[in-house]
């Protein structure tokens, strides 16, 4: 083996090592509840608890909500900055990069202030205004990702001639998003869908300081009261978020049956 | 008289302060296919995109059989349109291409489907409608995108540059197979296109526009042998220029090469002792031995350009040059390079452009 070959290997084994031997040694660890040897007792005892499915199931549902608000918004958003405001781009592409670099800390104190019960628009007076500000929060934070995902997705297509050509067979501007656009970008739609998914299934901050009941927090509170489970936690929450990536991985291949080909 | 079916009327369009179309009048009538040819940025593209509604006139209007459909939007104007790039929808198969327009439109499916089949039939792709664009070559993508702009049976189709990006050989059958349908037709086609050839084959009429404005608009026979500007005569086909001094206004005659000739197109503008081009298409000039020609010049072989069936010869006259066209003949080859060789020229076939 030549000495830079050998050099490339070793420094992909040390990356691979920094990441892989603490999740291995996590793993290793939610399986020592018991003293007689290894077991997935913890895993049992995560998936049985009422509160997981709960957490679970709610930032889930959440998750999909924000996926699907948030593709309302930035889909037609991207398209129309892309085929009539091309001039519009670097002012949309720093508004959506905005929540990575505000805290989401700050984000959510903004909430609070702007929709206590005491404003004009009290959406944190009921159980149901304060889902919506969750929801609308995970747009937020996922918008840097949904919007590069979507607007890559359109930079594969050509956008300006598929809507011209849909609209002069009678097509109008929905019709041709929904029909023409849409399913053209659906990979990289998919791909944003499942950022936004693996964002809100580990997110914390917004969801404990709204007193919501998602998934990082219940980790956050089994962490705090367990040993072995929030190992258990832990892996099972790689294994979605890893799980999205592959999801997203799989679809790309996908992606040549509706490939421009000129 | 031929029923008028399209009248563009003072048509303006400006892009940030850059004027590309300034002040156009057309007519087309039903049924005809009419080219616009110009080189780019004549405004060709930009007078289709206007007629199809991609573009809002700045001032003028658009009439299709009278009416004005200037302020439509371009999914209310029944138009079909082919456009460069294809641009078949990637994620549907030919069938669901072809019968876009008439799902939009709300025609039942059996219908569709039926509709779908006789336009597959017509661009000779029957049994394609499961395939996708990208299993598909640029011809046969050119021809569905054909068939989907005729499906929903507009009253006008708008072609714009469908044939500049396939192959030479593909395009010449492609064309032809156009023609062919148009005729079949009888649809009224504006065909935008900046290749000079293909305007030629395919139009009833041609439109050649410059900078803006209508150079001129006639049959391609008047458009190649008798254009009306020096730019028409310039930009389509190949024009030989010879430098000539008027000799006698009068009598119309010219020195040209040491020799006097009467040239019959000399305007009545010319004077004594000016400086005149003399202008004729190569196919007027012949390798003379030419007893039929009245003027006869001297001069030497400089280039030979075997084109198949034509040879194209550049002959040096000393102080001009000019190219010739002359069949190929199997049992004669061309004149080598650099042998002497006589030409003849008719007057009659003489244009005379103002230097």
């Amino acid at each position: 083996m030549k000495p830079a070959k050998l050099w490339s290997w070793l420094i992909f084994a040390f990356g691979a090592a920094y990441f892989i031997v603490p999740l291995l040694a996590t793993f290793e660890f939610s399986l020592r509840i018991r003293r007689e040897g290894y077991t997935f007792d913890a895993y049992t005892s995560v998936f049985s608890d009422g509160r997981f499915q709960a957490s679970f199931s709610y930032s889930l549902i959440v998750g999909v909500c924000a996926i699907l608000a948030g593709l309302l918004i930035v889909v037609p958003a991207a398209y129309y900055v892309r085929l009539r405001a091309p001039h519009l781009r670097p002012i949309i592409e720093f508004i959506t990069l905005l929540p990575l670099v505000i805290p989401a800390i700050i984000l959510v104190f903004g909430y609070i202030r702007m929709y206590n019960t005491s404003s004009p628009l009290p959406l944190l007076g009921t159980n149901l205004g304060t889902d919506i500000l969750l929801t609308l929060a995970y747009v937020a934070l996922a918008l840097p990702y949904m919007y590069r995902a979507v607007d890559t997705g359109l930079r594969t297509i050509d956008v300006q001639t598929l809507t011209e050509a849909a609209n002069i067979l009678g097509a109008n501007q929905a019709t041709i998003i929904a029909k023409v656009i849409f399913p053209n970008i659906i990979v990289a739609v998919l791909s944003g869908a499942f950022l936004t998914l693996a964002i809100v299934i580990g997110e914390f901050t917004i969801a404990s300081l709204l007193n919501r009941q998602v998934f990082g927090v219940y980790m956050q509170n089994v962490g705090a009261n367990r040993a072995f489970e929030p190992a258990a936690l832990a892996v099972i929450s790689f294994v979605i978020t890893w799980g999205a990536m592959g999801m997203i991985q799989l679809l790309a291949r996908f992606a040549p049956k509706t490939a421009r080909r000129d | 008289m031929a029923e008028e079916f399209l009248r563009i009327d003072k048509l303006v369009k400006a892009f940030g302060g850059n004027q590309v179309v300034k002040g156009v009048d057309l007519s087309f009538n039903k049924g005809e296919f009419v080219s616009l040819l110009g080189p780019s940025g004549c405004g060709k593209t930009t007078i289709l995109r206007m007629i199809a509604g991609f573009e809002r006139p700045d001032s003028g209007r658009i009439l299709v059989e009278g009416k004005d459909i200037s302020g439509l939007a371009p999914n209310q104007r029944k138009i079909g349109m082919v456009f460069q790039a294809y641009a078949l929808f990637p994620n549907m198969n030919v069938a669901d291409n072809i019968g876009f327009g008439l799902k939009i439109a709300g025609m039942p499916k059996p219908q569709r489907e039926a509709r779908t089949e006789e336009m597959l039939q017509l661009i000779g792709l029957s049994g394609y409608g499961k395939r996708y664009p990208f299993e598909l070559s640029g011809g046969q993508q050119q021809r569905v995108a054909l068939a989907r702009a005729l499906a929903p049976s507009p009253r006008m189709l708008l072609l714009d540059e469908p044939l500049s990006a396939l192959d030479a050989k593909i395009r010449v059958s492609l064309r032809e197979q156009i023609r062919q349908i148009q005729r079949e037709l009888g649809i009224t086609t504006v065909f935008v296109t900046h290749d000079q050839e293909e305007a030629l084959s395919i139009s009833d009429r041609i439109v050649v526009l410059n900078t803006g404005n209508v150079e001129q608009f006639g049959q391609p026979f008047e458009i190649y042998n008798r254009p009306q500007t020096r730019f028409v005569a310039t930009f389509v086909g190949t024009l030989n220029t010879l430098n000539a001094t008027v000799a006698d206004a009068g009598a119309k005659t010219v020195t040209l090469g040491g020799t006097t000739v009467t040239i019959p197109a000399l305007p009545a503008s010319a004077r004594n002792g000016e400086a005149v081009a003399l202008t004729m298409r190569p196919e007027a000039v012949s390798l003379a031995n030419g007893a039929t020609r009245d003027i006869v010049l001297d001069g030497k072989v400089a280039e030979v350009s075997f084109l198949g069936s034509v040879i194209r010869l550049k002959v040096d006259l000393g102080d001009n040059a000019v190219n010739l066209d002359t069949f190929n003949d199997q049992r004669t080859p061309p004149p080598a390079h650099g042998a002497p060789v006589r030409i003849g020229i008719a007057s009659s076939d003489v244009l005379v452009l103002e230097r």
